[in-house]
């Protein structure tokens, strides 16, 4: 009996932090960096979200390549080399997070996501003692019209994830952007205040993705701002599954 | 000729401050001024800021004190929430207000004043610091750094850190107590107490050497004000405020703190940055009153610990009416070192001190709100308003030191008069005009909401200006 042919099954071949790895087209750099133990910094990344790549975070070093790339929103190809750390990245990612201090007002001791802010982390992993830029400063409202939950613009990193989680999860497309450059910002619906929305649902989800202290719950002080974003990789799950 | 004498900046004092002493023809001092020279804004960049924030935010004015800062905004946010928070959060907040009030002094006490008083005012001032104590009186500056750290150690383990812990929160406290905690806290106190009594068996026999300060650093009529309990016994975290004359006598009793804008005006001079708290009653400037240590004692009937009590009748018995000499705020505060450990001893032994209900939640249920309570340096007030949303649309914050300002004022003309001879400069002089403002242990940065240090810088100038003489120390 002749061999029965199998459906083809590609496999790429590729190094990352010279380490041989295999992966699936479709990939992206990213993904395949985890299968394997390697974790690139982010902070608009997060599993379950569509790819945004505007933090800058997970540039990487691919060989022949003459600029640096987003690792979350590149797809990997046969042969590539991929570096993920090396001093110039790592000089990139502390310039990306002094310019995300210095262009609002993070102000981390009396901020209500002390301690539990991915843009806090990320500042002691990658060693980020100093910002050598001149702050802004900028005179920025709060939101706090909203009954439960406010949205605080001084420690927004327009890292899109409460937008595209209400879009895309939630599917109340409430959150969008507003405003260009500088200026740009969060807004709801057509720029109204939150507490005016007719189109959100107050499911929260927003608050639980933002990863800093940009979206909170109202009534916590300092530090009391406990974000919960695993539930959201299960909610995806499952969803799939239903369907 | 007239000359006018600077004294720039003071030393062994929290924040920045010049005294300039203006000098008759004569070469007498005509009169003195107390320039508070720092400038903060909190009062301005809270604006906006939600309410709940309010206690982290204004701990932030002080290294020293943000356990009162605190403990004054939570109260305010209490109020702004209209909630009566859990007893045992009112207990916990007591017991970190009582370890406040101990390192807080220990450092007057001991870090900051000691040296004047075991070295002399007049010794090398290169010497004149805790280390020529911890040289000098080994054991004493023991005794010190130990009564201190105890009051320290006390806050971290209820609040997680010593500086600035974000545990007391409106509506109560953010964690319960546990019974390993109090325990520890617990096994912390005899030890204190036996310093505080140590200290203050030393001190009392010592008091003698002191005659000439008593009698004239900032000894003069004034009025006093602190909280009282419903009993009129000495508080620090709740009660009633309460008046009373240079004869002791009551002018205001069990004035909700709510109220105090009926028995209390502000007024501004330009050359401070400190504002001018005064008894409305009496007007500007007649209305000089002192807050703290002496102001509680000489206010209240009574300490309502037992050793503590023993001691205040002791105090008491100084002077017929009330202690005006400020030079006795330092045994107040010794007083009130013991009172703090006898009460939180009490506290800690009560079983309801392990209580899990800490916290009432609400959301801003008033718009405007109002937090007293007694930091070390005296009565502290926080008054917010808020808009519908729980938003900071204005706050004000009167601190003790500001409420000191009239007394520091007059303390620093009556010690200059006494001691400064103004055809020269000495070094003795000025310390002791320095030492009055230290007796007060003011907080500048508190009372203009700034930061710093400060090194020594004398000016001596004459009617028209020009600078005489000049003396500098870094």
């Amino acid at each position: 009996m002749a061999r029965q042919k199998l459906p083809p099954t590609q496999t790429l071949t590729m190094k990352i932090d010279d380490v041989d790895v295999t992966a699936k087209p479709g990939q992206t750099i990213k993904d395949v960096a985890r299968d394997h133990d390697i974790i690139i910094p982010g902070l608009c990344y997060l599993d379950g979200l569509s790819i945004w790549g505007g933090c800058r975070l997970c540039l990487v070093e691919v060989e022949g390549m003459n600029k640096l790339l987003a690792s979350c929103s590149t797809e990997v190809a046969e042969g590539m080399v991929v570096h993920t750390d090396s001093p110039k990245l790592r000089a990139y990612r502390k310039v990306v997070i002094e310019m995300l201090f210095a262009e609002r007002n993070h102000v981390c001791s009396v901020c209500v996501s002390n301690g539990g802010c991915e843009l806090q982390d990320m500042a002691v992993e990658l060693g980020v003692d100093h910002v050598h830029l001149p702050y802004m400063d900028p005179d920025v409202n709060l939101d706090s019209s909203n009954d439960r939950f406010r949205l605080d613009h001084n420690r927004c990193i327009m890292c899109t994830r409460c937008v595209r989680v209400c879009g895309e999860i939630e599917g109340a497309f409430t959150k969008g952007i507003g405003g260009r450059g500088i200026d740009v910002r969060i807004i709801n619906d057509l720029n109204m205040p939150w507490g005016e929305s007719q189109t959100c649902t107050s499911c929260g989800k927003c608050v639980h993705v933002c990863p800093t202290g940009a979206l909170v719950e109202k009534g916590t002080a300092a530090a009391e701002m406990d974000k919960r974003r695993a539930f959201l990789p299960y909610l995806t799950i499952m969803r799939e599954a239903q369907r | 000729m007239s000359k006018t004498i600077t004294i720039d900046p003071v030393t062994r004092i929290e924040g920045h401050a010049r005294i300039t002493l203006h000098m008759s023809d004569k070469g007498d001092v005509d009169d003195a001024q107390f320039h508070v020279t720092q400038f903060r804004g909190f009062e301005k960049f809270c604006e906006g800021r939600p309410f709940t924030e309010m206690p982290a935010i204004t701990a932030r004015t002080c290294g020293i004190c943000p356990v009162s800062h605190l403990m004054a905004s939570s109260k305010a946010c209490d109020d702004l929430m209209a909630v009566d928070i859990p007893p045992t959060a009112a207990m916990l907040r007591r017991v970190m207000n009582y370890a406040q009030m101990t390192q807080s002094h220990a450092l007057s006490f001991f870090h900051l004043s000691s040296p004047d008083m075991l070295l002399g005012w007049d010794s090398d001032p290169v010497k004149r610091n805790i280390f020529g104590v911890a040289a000098s009186h080994p054991e004493l500056a023991v005794d010190g750094i130990r009564l201190r750290k105890i009051g320290q150690d006390i806050i971290e383990m209820l609040g997680g850190k010593k500086v600035h812990p974000a545990w007391m929160v409106g509506g109560g406290v953010n964690a319960a107590l546990t019974a390993e905690t109090r325990d520890a806290m617990l096994a912390m106190l005899p030890e204190g107490l036996d310093i505080a009594q140590r200290t203050i068996k030393w001190y009392k026999q010592t008091l003698g050497k002191f005659d000439e300060e008593v009698r004239t650093f900032a000894n003069f009529p004034s009025l006093f004000m602190g909280l009282v309990s419903p009993e009129g016994g000495l508080e620090h975290y709740d009660g009633y405020l309460r008046v009373t004359d240079e004869q002791g006598k009551v002018l205001e009793d069990m004035v909700d703190p709510h109220n105090f804008q009926e028995i209390l005006g502000e007024a501004v001079e330009d050359f401070s940055y400190m504002k001018f708290p005064y008894y409305l009653k009496r007007g500007y400037p007649e209305g000089i009153y002192r807050v703290g240590p002496l102001a509680r004692l000489n206010v209240a009937d009574h300490a309502g610990t037992p050793i503590a009590d023993q001691e205040m009748a002791e105090f008491k018995e100084m002077h017929r009416g009330a202690v005006l000499s400020s030079f006795h705020y330092h045994y107040a505060r010794l007083i009130e070192i013991i009172h703090a450990i006898e009460r939180m001893t009490v506290l800690l032994n009560d079983p309801a001190i392990l209580d899990h209900h800490v916290r009432a939640r609400a959301r801003g249920n008033r718009n405007e709100g109002i937090g007293v309570a007694e930091a070390p340096r005296g009565t502290l007030i926080h008054h917010y308003k808020i808009n519908d949303d729980g938003q900071i649309t204005w706050c004000n914050l009167i601190i003790a030191t500001g409420h000191n300002n009239l007394a520091m004022n007059r303390g620093v003309k009556q010690v200059a008069q006494h001691f400064v001879n103004g055809k020269k400069l000495k070094e003795g002089m000025l310390n002791r005009v320095e030492a009055v403002i230290r007796c007060y242990d003011p907080c500048l940065s508190c009372a203009t909401h700034a930061l710093g240090q400060m090194p020594l810088h004398i000016e001596l100038r004459d009617a028209a200006g020009e600078l005489c003489d000049e003396v500098r120390r870094d």
